[in-house]
């Protein structure tokens, strides 16, 4: 993963669900651009929120021994903006996990609010596109986002290898 | 209690059009899943993952699709036809599909069509009413 679109845990069942939260704030330069005089979350970004959220949820299920990728945006429906100065908190759970991928049901809230609805699947990759070859180390899971589990999860995320 | 073909129909046709963003009328017996219906590589486990739901069975994802391994086998295929041998062992592994149309012509490329709404119907029929 190379960049973390979360702040932080607050809940983390392994292999089930967790709740991931989100300060947003006017210093993310793309909100004077959408729009200006009127910055609003882009939906675009909530998805790929949910997708960390997620996808951290279903690497963590087979102890990031897997490449976990977005494959698909089962769906995403959007009730609310998401403005500067809110903090929305990411649920997501584990429907299905198979060898092969993983589907999540997510919800975004703010307070009481419903934000979003989203339901992604996540492919491992190494068990899919056959022939294909990918770089053996986790390219995904790198330690960039291991403070974000920390107190969550006692099993080490595996250290990148020396170059 | 045993479900009729009707029934498991219409909730197949219920997960293809949540699946694969369909209208109902899309969704017939014949239509194939990846040239009618526009399904590739990730919906089958999309699909797989639904029924898994929807009929409440277990779907080993090889089971119902289970060309793949057929064609990555070299004594299964040959010059781009599948061998007697691979039309042997897909008969064995898709007994829910109809190979007669496919048999005359076991063109690789043509594998794709054998993945229609009716076998899948047939599958989940054996699954749930065994």
């Amino acid at each position: 993963m190379r960049w973390i679109w979360i702040d932080k845990f607050l809940e983390f069942k392994s292999g089930q669900y967790a709740v991931a939260l989100k300060n947003v704030t006017l210093a993310e330069e793309h909100l004077h651009d959408h729009f200006p005089g009127f910055p609003v979350m882009p939906e675009c970004l909530m998805i790929e929120a949910m997708a960390q959220t997620g996808g951290i949820l279903v690497g963590e299920a087979r102890n990031f021994t897997e490449k976990v990728i977005l494959a698909k945006i089962k769906k995403a429906v959007f009730y609310h903006y998401v403005c500067p100065g809110d903090t929305i908190t990411l649920h997501a759970r584990i429907e299905s996990i198979a060898p092969e991928a993983a589907s999540i049901d997510g919800e975004i809230m703010r307070g009481p609010d419903r934000i979003a609805h989203i339901s992604l699947m996540f492919s491992h990759i190494d068990k899919n596109l056959a022939g294909k070859q990918f770089p053996e180390e986790n390219f995904v899971f790198t330690d960039m986002f291991n403070s974000l589990l920390t107190g969550f999860v006692e099993r080490p995320v595996p250290a990148e290898p020396a170059p | 209690m045993a479900m009729s073909r009707d029934d498991i129909f219409e909730q197949v046709k219920d997960v293809l059009v949540d699946a694969l963003g369909l209208d109902d009328d899309d969704v017939t017996e014949d239509a194939t899943l990846m040239g009618d219906l526009g399904a590739e590589s990730i919906d089958f486990l999309d699909i797989v993952f639904r029924l898994e739901k929807a009929f409440n069975i277990k779907v080993p994802r090889e089971e119902l699709f289970p060309a793949e391994a057929v064609m990555n086998n070299p004594e299964f295929v040959s010059g781009g036809k599948v061998t007697p041998k691979g039309l042997a062992e897909l008969r064995s592994r898709m007994p829910h599909t109809n190979l007669s149309t496919f048999e005359k012509d076991p063109d690789v490329n043509k594998i794709a069509d054998l993945f229609t709404v009716s076998a899948v119907v047939n599958f989940v029929e054996n699954k749930v009413n065994g």
